[in-house]
């Protein structure tokens, strides 16, 4: 039984949980103004809100619904374009959106207006450029956005009034939302409090996170497949620093990171690196595990953690009980970049599952960077990807760890490039050696995201900007 | 105006062809696709899908009453492959289930054993080998052969511009509803509900007033709805027709990428040359079409870029061929511009080439070749330009040599940035080049309670032709906008309809509506003198109040419509409308094809990040020539969404197919349309001010497909601005310029070196 809020209704429904929330959404509850587009995440046009309670706060996150299971609904406030409206009037995101002629075609709009009530809920900033943030994942075909910019504009203009104030008690003073937010707090935690399990058994064939990848890839199998969903176990989502460690829960998504103020200390441009990565709704689904364990040569998450040279715990399906706060080794721990054995094949047991990665946060004498080229910038999939993390002596390399995605059958650790690098200076020299030896170890080929002379030219530049970054050419 | 959908739209209560609440006993169809290009069928196992539970019949060419034929112009598409597959994505069968998962199951069980044929997937091979559509047609004015020897410079060189996908972001689909007496009700996300109705007629050997189709809006169509929609409309009518029950098919995604034709790629060679004062003394263009594997709109495609050949130019000798080359992809299709795009291209290459070689911008040779009016087009008819008036208008708001010396001193200063500027000049011709095409009709009823409800054949897809056709009514009879309701597009209410295409639905409905309002505002004026005692002449109807001599006497709209009704008098009227002068002579090429050109000048400036390749698009500032636009909203927004568009097919939007002709970017992972952060970072359009009488509806000049040129611009500010990091670079005029050509241009000398 999954039990959760639809605007405002409680459904409480024997469906699979393994099917996507879209299809319950439009042909079991015929709220039809939540969009088909493309059912792999790509347009936005499914966009709905979903509210959670986060240490007794309430808190709402937009995702498409294409790639949620029914089963990560569970317990959750989930809102659609239904659940904005006012019966008689248009509520200000709508009016903005009305009034800038930001709707053509109308086929995306309830997917920006959610997106857009998501900014309202949010903790983003108030400006233009936030609130233009909150809509990253939506594709319009017929406006070419400039309009939806100046609605976005405005919104965020109305934004500015909150000052600090409460956001419910703002958007409902506001009508930006319907006065029945103010109950869903209570709902949900009778619902939290009820103790709700979606999977009794743990001995299960399918292991879902954010489901961003599997219902892409394997859609049509997963609606019936029995199912351990691990989205929102409570300690497979922490981020926790002991001594220099980072330890990372398998199911934290990249908002998570993004939110984290151990990943943001240690990587002051995370944000900017996080920006390229997929877009706002499904990095608020997406799972480092997922990343790792779907094995693309070019995930950006990998790509970022192998520099790091990060470690993987892997415990057994069904695990044995985990204790709170622990981070005790159990089952056995091996390097991310050991992982990969080949394209797609993994260093894993089909019984087994990553619990959690841990790596050792940089030094002050440290350096990073993350590198990221694709057809479009934002919301794409790379051509080449490259992370570097060095430790510096003085004026020389004493560490360095280079990745590099898109050049090889599975994401890469440039261990000959990494190890030509210590004990150099940053210079050109350095640059352009490394560049060579580079070339050594990938075996780039050519397919849709570039020729594999293009994506070596690429890496070679990446690399440049790496070092670039670092300071290489700047007086 | 606001698009009068835009309440229904933010709220996400319009409704599109999925959204319609399904009727008790629907079915579910789902095509099953060749997934060879090129074929013979010696197998086609169906047994494994028949026999998943829930699959009520699988459809096959043998299932087809009439005709197996779904081509528009020429009849060379089967509906369902026959003996032989001709592309990838070609059906050739239908499952019809209980639901879409089990339909889309059995689809998966099918088994089909094709004999490969040789694959062609490149136009020119198709030429070579024979393999056309249509015969050539070639284009000419002046005498080319002799101006050669008046040119100081000639130039020659050979362009690409790759296909596009649509991405309409709802897919194409279709629900079919038996009615009485074998009559059929087509629901169809279509921009020509008249093709769906005869085609489905032509299969499934009915007549034609036996097949409603019926339209509400599309959730986008740019084209790709014009003819396309057709198959899933037809595919439907011929399960329900069998089976007596509705039939439902809304596609992924993925089948609609992999099995709908879309923008034509085309390969070309020129030839221009110039006197010693830049004047274009001659030009010649060979277009090789790739059709893709039946003709589809191919060869009507291949007239427009012939129509198009000289952009905005005047050159006195020209000679322009165009070859529509049958290859092994998806039949390509309408797409908003509709080869115009393509023939520009090739001639704005030719200038950069020019003056590539000249060493003086672009600019130069492009400000000096603007069409005047009197000049004549290659197809004879005479220009009424506003060439040179946009051109001005913009240098006068921009500043044109300022901005080029602007972007010179940007590249002098930075070493790792570049930037590129290009002009972008544009003549798009109104009218469907196919000359009996330029008709509508509509149909108005005004109601006893003073309501309004308008037909028409116009299709909305987010272009705001419904809102126009409410302008149109409102005013004509001087009411409240709000009285006018626009009803569907629906084949029994107006028959015989022109697709919604060319830009030009605005114009011929709104001209029915105008003469069909016109009509009953007769009537009811007539009505008004008779009962005033006064003579009609003197008689006007403002804001809802009726005058008589200028005053305002006791009577309003709705005591007039009543009264009229009274009196036994008409309240309807059905119209017809057909724009005057045009014509066009197919054994000469020569005529009057268009009733108006709509003119336009951009300037585009782009910023490359030449350590990683990438770009923005820092700004597109155009004059546009709207004649008086009737709707400022709706037509900003026509030309916002046409110009990222068009740079979306000049830079990231890519096409590939392997050589199998299998689409290798089939999917929104793979292919890439413009996202928000990826648009111009500015768009700023001036509306050129003319009073210019015109035969566009209340003078407001169709603005459908000619934005989209200005994108064409974006390709050649890339080209400027890699040059000016790379002068030796040797850049293939090869669009779109995606990130990866702009890399290896910039390091085009390094590149070579590279062994891996």
């Amino acid at each position: 039984m999954i039990r959760f809020i639809l605007n405002e209704k409680e459904i409480a429904t024997d469906l699979p949980p393994g099917m996507v929330l879209l299809d319950f959404i439009r042909y079991h509850q015929h709220l039809m103004g939540t969009k088909i587009g493309c059912r792999e995440g790509d347009c936005g046009a499914c966009t709905v809100l979903v509210g959670e309670m986060l240490n007794g706060e309430l808190r709402y996150e937009s995702m498409t619904c294409c790639l949620v299971p029914l089963g990560n609904a569970q317990g959750k406030h989930i809102v659609t374009i239904e659940g904005i409206n006012f019966s008689d009037t248009l509520n200000p995101v709508q009016q903005a959106m009305a009034d800038a002629g930001a709707t053509q075609c109308g086929f995306c709009t309830p997917g920006f207006v959610v997106s857009l009530a998501g900014f309202c809920l949010s903790e983003a900033a108030p400006t233009q450029q936030d609130a233009i943030a909150a809509v990253d994942g939506n594709i319009c075909r017929c406006t070419g956005y400039k309009s939806i910019e100046r609605a976005a504009g405005k919104v965020a203009e109305m934004m500015k009034e909150k000052n600090g104030e409460d956001v419910t008690t703002f958007v409902a003073k506001k009508k930006i939302l319907p006065e029945y937010f103010a109950t869903i707090k209570e709902k949900l935690q009778s619902l939290v409090n009820a103790g709700l399990t979606t999977n009794d058994s743990r001995l299960t064939t399918h292991l879902i996170g954010g489901g961003t990848d599997l219902y892409v890839q394997k859609h049509d199998e997963m609606t019936n497949a029995d199912i351990r969903f691990v989205f929102d176990e409570p300690a497979m989502n922490r981020i926790v620093k002991e001594n220099n460690k980072c330890f990372i829960g398998a199911s934290a998504t990249v908002s998570d990171l993004m939110n984290s103020s151990i990943i943001n200390e240690a990587f002051p441009d995370f944000h900017r690196y996080a920006k390229l990565v997929s877009s706002t709704p499904i990095r608020n689904m997406a799972t480092i595990a997922g990343n790792f364990i779907n094995a693309s040569p070019i995930g950006d998450l990998t790509i970022f953690f192998l520099a790091l040279d990060a470690q993987l715990n892997l415990t057994p399906n069904p695990s044995p009980p985990r204790g709170e706060g622990s981070n005790a080794v159990s089952g056995r721990e091996i390097p991310l970049r050991s992982l990969y054995k080949g394209y797609k094949q993994l260093d894993k047991s089909p019984d087994e599952i990553i619990e959690k990665i841990w790596f050792e946060l940089p030094g002050k004498n440290s350096l990073f960077n993350f590198e990221k080229v694709s057809k479009r910038t934002n919301l794409d999939i790379a051509s080449v990807n490259s992370a570097i993390s060095i430790t510096m002596k003085g004026s020389e390399i004493a560490m360095a760890g280079v990745s590099a995605g898109g050049v090889g059958p599975v994401p890469m650790y440039l261990q000959k490039t990494s190890d030509f690098l210590k004990g150099k200076k940053i210079n050109e020299e350095t640059t352009n050696g490394a560049i060579e030896v580079m070339k050594t170890e990938i075996s780039p080929i050519s397919d849709a995201r570039g020729t594999k002379e293009y994506k070596t030219l690429l890496l070679g530049q990446l690399i440049k900007a790496h070092f670039m970054v670092f300071g290489l050419g700047q007086s | 105006m606001k698009n009068i959908d835009s309440y229904t739209h933010v709220r996400g209560e319009s409704v599109y062809l999925d959204d319609i609440p399904v009727v008790n006993s629907t079915l579910y169809a789902a095509v099953f696709d060749s997934p060879v290009a090129h074929g013979k069928i010696k197998l086609l196992d169906t047994l494994g899908a028949l026999a998943i539970p829930g699959v009520v019949r699988i459809f096959t060419v043998k299932d087809i009453p009439g005709e197996n034929q779904i081509g528009g112009i020429i009849p060379d598409e089967e509906l369902l492959a026959g003996t032989h597959v001709h592309f990838c994505g070609m059906p050739v069968a239908l499952v019809v289930a209980v639901s879409e998962e089990v339909a889309r199951a059995a689809v998966k069980k099918i088994k089909v054993e094709i004999e490969p044929l040789p694959v062609i997937t490149d136009p020119r091979e198709a030429k070579e080998k024979g393999e056309l559509i249509i015969p050539p047609r070639t284009f000419q004015l002046g005498d080319t052969t002799n101006a050669w020897n008046q040119c100081e410079y000639i130039f020659e060189g050979r362009t690409e511009t790759n296909g596009q996908e649509h991405l309409y972001i709802e897919t194409q689909g279709a629900y079919a509803v038996p009615q009485e007496n074998g009559a059929i009700r087509i629901y169809s996300s279509t921009q020509g509900p008249t093709a769906v109705q005869r085609t489905a007629a032509r299969v499934l050997a009915l007549p034609m007033n036996q097949v409603e189709v019926d339209t509400t809006r599309l959730g986008g169509g740019f084209g790709g709805k014009e003819d396309q929609a057709t198959t899933w409309g037809v595919m439907c009518a011929l399960a329900s027709y069998h089976l007596k029950k509705p039939v439902k098919y809304s596609l992924h995604r993925m089948e609609d990428m992999r099995m709908t034709g879309k923008r034509h790629p085309y390969s070309s060679d020129f030839k221009i040359g110039l006197n010693k004062e830049l004047k274009i003394i001659a030009y010649e263009a060979t277009f090789y079409q790739n059709a893709g594997a039946a003709a589809d709109l191919s060869p009507a495609v291949m007239e427009r870029t012939l129509f198009h050949c000289t952009n905005s130019y005047f050159v006195p000798n020209v000679k322009a061929t165009a070859y529509s080359c049958r290859t092994h992809l998806p039949p390509n299709t309408a797409f908003r511009g509709f080869g115009g795009p393509q023939g520009m291209f090739v001639i704005e290459a030719a200038i950069a080439k020019a003056a590539e070689e000249l060493k003086i911008p672009a600019s130069e040779i492009q400000q000096r070749n603007l069409l005047k009016s009197g000049d004549e087009f290659p197809y004879g008819q005479k220009a009424e330009s506003e060439a040179n008036e946009c051109w001005n208008k913009t240098n006068e708001l921009y500043n044109i040599k300022k901005l080029q010396k602007e972007t010179g001193d940007f590249n002098a200063a930075n070493k790792l940035y570049k930037k590129g500027m290009a002009l972008m000049p544009i003549c798009f011709g109104i009218s469907f080049t196919k000359t009996l095409m330029n008709q509508a009709r509509s149909l108005v009823h005004v109601y006893t309670d003073g309501s309004v409800g308008v037909s028409t054949g116009a299709v909305e897809m987010g272009q705001g032709v419904n809102t126009k056709m409410r302008q149109v009514a409102a005013k004509v009879f001087s009411i409240d906008p709000s009285r006018v309701k626009i009803n569907t597009t629906n084949t029994y209410r107006i028959a015989n309809t022109s697709p919604t295409a060319a830009s030009a639905a605005a114009d011929l409905n709104g001209k029915a509506t105008a003469i069909a309002c016109n009509h009953i505002l007769q009537r009811l004026k007539q009505v008004a003198a008779d009962e005033l005692k006064v003579p009609v002449d003197v008689i006007e109807i403002k804001n809802e109040l009726v005058y008589a001599d200028g005053k305002k006497m006791d009577w309003d709209w709705k005591k007039l419509v009543m009264a009229t009704y009274v009196k036994r008098i008409s309240l309807s009227e059905l119209a017809h409308y057909t724009p005057p002068g045009i014509h066009y002579d197919l054994t000469k090429e020569k005529g009057h094809p268009f009733a108006y050109h709509v003119y336009g000048t951009a300037i585009i400036t782009v910023t490359i990040d030449c350590l990683r390749g990438i770009y923005v698009v820092d700004a597109v500032k155009a004059v546009h020539d709207f004649g008086s636009s009737m709707n400022t909203m709706i037509d900003m927004g026509q030309c916002e969404g046409g110009i990222v568009q068009g740079i979306g097919w000049m830079t990231m939007e890519e096409l590939l197919y392997n050589r199998e002709g299998k689409l290798m970017t089939n999917a929104l992972s793979t292919y890439k349309v413009p996202d928000i952060y990826s648009v111009p970072q500015e768009i700023i359009i001036h509306p050129l001010e003319t009073g210019k009488d015109n035969l566009a509806i209340f003078r407001s000049k169709a603005v459908g497909e000619p934005p989209l040129m200005y994108g064409i611009g974006a390709y050649f500010a890339l080209r400027n601005a890699i040059k000016a990091f790379n002068p030796s670079a040797d850049i293939l005029y090869d669009a779109p310029m995606t990130a990866e050509k702009v890399l290896m241009a910039l390091y085009a000398d390094r590149a070579k070196k590279i062994t891996v």
